[in-house]
């Protein structure tokens, strides 16, 4: 059962229901249906926690995703985690399981469609100026556009445009390609070889999950670690006159 | 030959050309980051973490050229705008 075409590029011009101005297609009711797996599925995990020694499958498995996450994050800000955990790991776990759950027969990842990437995208556009005003206050984030020079103001929001454009297309274009690719392979070497190009599917939907958490990290990390260095550097300076003083 | 075939014809080649020219400089490229970073990961085996991840945030933005490319082919191919234009225009 072929959903989307493979002369159709995006999982949008399927359209399953429209009634007026309102219309449901297929990366509208997939998106919903990962976003229902993840919810219900930690709520049902999460309904009845315990501290004992024995504790539920389900509950390892939940420990085992968070405090792996929470791990990475805390190895790159340097820092407590807890403030972006929410974030990222739901950017990565939403992104994660729609890319794998392309094995299951009938399934269009909804990250196939530039315009669940560009929310997403727009997403990590949003926290990156509010992560860094929570961190530093408004006039040092906004300083920091100004950083070298007034002339570099330009530059750093394309900078930010850019990069919020990349993080989009580049997580579309892997999905789609790797789409397109099983489907062109399905017409010519129908057997063997597009599953094993499925399981390579796997890995890459693991990976660009993964690269979008850290790329959207990265970028929120040196948001808000600028005003500490410099706070740093300040304080430096301020030691070595003062040792100066004293000497 | 009339302008639709004439818009097809230059499409498809492009659509190829895009792909193979751009295709190039980012996979020497991906593969110079993979050596370096091996032969780094092989003499300080510690800072495996560090070099992986680092690794792959490159990767991931040298990987991003290649993958514009294949988007503007893709766009070529599937969704060109001449099309609309030409058909337009032929009647």
């Amino acid at each position: 059962m072929e959903i989307v075409g493979i002369n159709q590029i995006s999982p949008d011009q399927v359209i399953l229901w429209s009634w007026g101005f309102v219309t449901i297609s297929v990366t509208i009711l997939y998106t919903w249906l990962v976003m229902v797996i993840l919810v219900v599925g930690s709520w049902l995990v999460t309904r009845n926690l315990s501290n004992d020694i024995n504790v539920s499958r389900w509950q390892h498995f939940l420990e085992v995703v968070i405090s792996t996450i929470r791990g990475e994050i805390r190895e790159m800000t340097k820092k407590g985690a807890d403030k972006y955990i929410p974030l990222i790991g739901t950017l990565f776990l939403f992104i994660c399981l729609s890319n794998v759950l392309v094995i299951v027969p009938g399934f269009v990842a909804p990250t196939s469609s530039i315009t669940t990437t560009a929310a997403l995208a727009i997403c990590v556009f949003i926290a990156v100026p509010f992560y860094g005003i929570s961190a530093n206050g408004f006039f040092y984030y906004l300083k920091e556009y100004f950083q070298p020079n007034f002339i570099f103001f330009p530059l750093h929001v394309m900078g930010e445009l850019a990069r919020t454009l990349a993080l989009t297309v580049r997580l579309f274009g892997n999905i789609m390609s790797h789409e397109k690719i099983i489907g062109i392979l399905l017409s010519v070497t129908p057997l063997l070889f597009p599953v094993i190009m499925q399981a390579l599917g796997l890995l890459i939907g693991v990976i660009q999950a993964y690269i979008f958490a850290i790329l959207s990290m990265v970028y929120i990390a040196s948001a808000t670690s600028v005003h500490e260095e410099s706070h740093k550097h300040e304080k430096l300076q301020n030691a070595e006159v003062s040792e100066g003083v004293t000497a | 030959m009339d302008s639709i075939s004439l818009v097809a014809v230059v499409s498809i080649v492009i659509a190829g050309m895009t792909m193979a020219v751009g295709s190039y400089g980012p996979s020497q490229s991906m593969g110079q980051a993979i050596q370096q970073a091996l032969s780094a990961i092989a003499q300080q085996p510690d800072e495996r973490n560090s070099l992986t991840r680092t690794l792959f945030v490159g990767l991931a933005m040298i990987e991003s050229i290649a993958i514009y490319c294949f988007v503007i082919s893709m766009i070529v191919i599937f969704a060109n705008p001449f099309w609309g234009h030409v058909i337009k225009a032929g009647g």
